[in-house]
């Protein structure tokens, strides 16, 4: 097992999103990410699961330094992005990330060249840019002839290369991924993902990758954590997590990716039907975050929130269904 | 052996080099083409520019395209005032005996340069407090700007144009000044509105998180965004300044005789209306036709835009 890369520990990010009251006034916050933990190793593509609105691009942005956490500590390779003001360059040149729509994350006004080029300009300003810019454009297998052209020229998937060439022209070590195939014709998205894989094992890169897609995970991650309302609910190996899923939210899940052969479906836990939505960040229920949709609800669900739990080794959990009894009930409940 | 290595490794590089530059003129040209046919589909906007590009031309040639050059200043001749259209005077006489056709490609001179000076004062500083207020929206930069701005928008424009122009002696320089005073916050108001909206788009944040100076962001990756709407307005606004102009030189605020400008013209022949109408019908026609020509431009060049951006 190689070394953790990266360490979030307990990150919350609030953002304030307007004030209550005409006197009193207190903000109300959504609490975008509300004490997320885990840890992403060397070499290793880490799949952050979660619904739309649960989170899991605010920890994307906060990594990538879009945003400073509200609590909680990164560490990367033991060093703190967030400890100035500014990160510094040094590590903005080891993670970098790669967006979800690359129609909006390609500036329309630059050409292809441009647009690669910046990274380079920054980071590797003595090395020959035309050249290097060749060399990204091949890695991602697009034509060199593309430099002078711009991203409305391109295709969806041709456009995507291009991002990833940009955020592989720093040389990272670490890349996010923001669900870089989901705005992308379902005949592009194994090109882009075989890609990604591809370079991985080219260049040694540690991902982080985004998406509500658990079926593209099984052939993706190595690890896989579900996100839900800010926090995340379980975190396990990627075949055990398909095998032996515990959280009522994964079952939930798993149980309703579509499958087409009955082979597939044996291999999906027992029917649960997926009951009511993602509540409002901005009105998180109490006690567990999910007990309002959870088929397995107890009286102590809407009272107390979970805490994580280790159940077997490196698979944790956070639901009271699996709590010994001293570790997750305050005393005051019990 | 490495060393012919790097000068065959080089060639290969300069051959590519050499190839993509070729590639980059042709794309810029298929691109100016695709331009041209979308400005060009809607006839109006050749009419437009056909429009444009004449009156530039005779304001350029005016000594030598007009039949009296003479007539451009103070002329008298009294024999021959008044005298309505005919073959030696297409647009008949004024006053005191002056070709108005020539006159009328003179007065282009006065107005084709208020427009351009105008814009030249006001969209620099304008787009640029723009670009800063829109990039720093929420902070103190932002307000401070914004403010500034709803104040010179909340003044009437032409009073304050009147105002300046009596305080000073009323002339053209002076009147461009008043002008340009009043007119630059819609352009901070149109590139601001943009700016906040591209400040979020991902493009910006992908330049920032991997290291990006403020300067590129804001002149590299917002900017370029920007110039559409500019051109677009700008193209529109030639014909709004124009106007405001011959106001300015009809109230006697502008232009002072004896240099001919059209809205001194319509001034001065109002006062034989309807007897020798040509004296100020000729003149305000003239306005009209320029004002429209650059209308339509201005409705070519954004509708040329405005397909770019699909």
């Amino acid at each position: 097992m190689s070394a953790d890369i990266l360490t979030v520990t307990d990150l919350k990010k609030y953002f304030v999103i307007g004030q209550s009251g005409l006197l009193k006034r207190e903000p109300i916050t959504v609490k975008a990410v509300d004490g997320v933990s885990f840890a992403v190793r060397e070499g290793e593509t880490f799949g952050l699961v979660g619904e739309s609105g649960s989170g899991k691009s605010t920890v994307a942005y906060t990594v990538v330094g879009m945003y400073r956490p509200t609590a909680g500590t990164i560490t990367f390779r033991g060093q703190n992005p967030f400890a100035n003001k500014t990160r510094p360059l040094a590590l903005k040149k080891e993670i970098q990330i790669v967006y979800q729509d690359p129609g909006s994350s390609l500036n329309p006004r630059r050409s292809i060249k441009e647009i690669i080029e910046l990274p380079l300009r920054i980071h590797r300003p003595d090395e020959n840019r035309i050249e290097q810019v060749v060399r990204l454009l091949e890695m991602v297998e697009l034509p060199p002839d593309y430099m002078y052209k711009y991203p409305r020229m391109l295709g969806g998937g041709e456009k995507q290369m291009v991002a990833i060439a940009r955020a592989l022209a720093t040389n990272p070590s670490f890349v996010i991924l923001d669900e870089p195939t989901s705005a992308l014709d379902v005949s592009i998205q194994g090109k882009i993902i075989n890609l990604l894989i591809r370079l991985q094992k080219e260049f040694h890169l540690s991902y982080l990758f985004i998406t509500h897609d658990l079926s593209l995970m099984r052939n993706v991650a190595s690890r896989v954590a579900i996100m839900y309302l800010g926090k995340i609910c379980e975190v396990a190996e990627t075949a055990e997590f398909f095998r032996n899923p515990y959280h009522p939210y994964t079952q939930m899940l798993l149980s309703s990716i579509p499958v087409v052969s009955e082979e597939e479906e044996k291999l999906k836990p027992q029917k649960i039907i997926s009951t009511g939505e993602i509540p409002s960040p901005v009105n998180i229920p109490s006690g567990c975050s999910f007990h309002l949709r959870c088929p397995a609800r107890m009286d102590i669900c809407s009272r107390v929130d979970p805490v994580m739990i280790e159940v077997e080794k490196g698979h944790t959990v956070r639901c009271h269904l699996y709590a010994r009894a001293s570790e997750s009930i305050p005393p005051s409940e019990q | 052996m490495a060393e012919q290595a790097a000068i065959r490794h080089e060639l290969a590089a300069n051959l590519t080099v050499q190839q993509i530059k070729q590639l980059e003129r042709r794309s810029r040209r298929e691109s100016l083409g695709r331009a041209w046919y979308k400005f060009s589909r809607n006839p109006l906007s050749i009419v437009g520019v056909a429009t444009v590009a004449l009156v530039v031309l005779l304001a350029i040639f005016a000594p030598w395209v007009t039949p009296y050059p003479k007539h451009a200043g103070a002329f008298t001749d009294f024999a021959h005032a008044k005298i309505p259209p005919s073959l030696e005077h297409p647009f008949g006489t004024d006053q005191i005996g002056r070709d108005v056709l020539t006159r009328i490609i003179f007065g282009l001179r006065s107005s084709l340069l208020m427009g351009v000076v105008v814009l030249a004062l006001v969209v620099p500083p304008g787009v640029l407090l723009g670009l800063l207020a829109g990039y720093y929206q929420g902070t103190w930069i932002d307000t401070v700007i914004m403010r500034v701005t709803d104040i010179f928008l909340s003044v009437p424009p032409l009073i304050l144009a009147l105002a300046v122009a009596s305080v000073l002696k009323p002339n053209l320089w002076n009147g461009m000044m008043a002008v340009s005073l009043m007119w630059w916050p819609w352009y901070t108001r149109l590139v601001y509105g943009l700016g906040v909206a591209l400040r979020n788009e991902y493009f910006v944040s992908a330049a920032e998180v991997t290291g990006a100076s403020t300067a590129h962001i804001i002149f590299r990756e917002i900017l370029p965004n920007t110039i559409s709407p500019i051109l677009t307005k700008m193209s529109l606004d030639v014909a709004w300044v124009i106007i405001i102009g011959s106001m300015l030189s009809f109230v006697g605020l502008g232009v002072q005789p004896p240099e001919p400008s059209l809205g001194t013209m319509v001034a001065d022949g109002s006062r034989y209306l309807p007897d020798q109408w040509w004296i100020a019908v000729f003149p305000a026609l003239a306005i009209v036709v320029v004002v429209l020509g650059f209308n339509l431009l201005g409705d070519g060049v954004r509708d040329m835009f405005a397909a770019e951006e699909i």
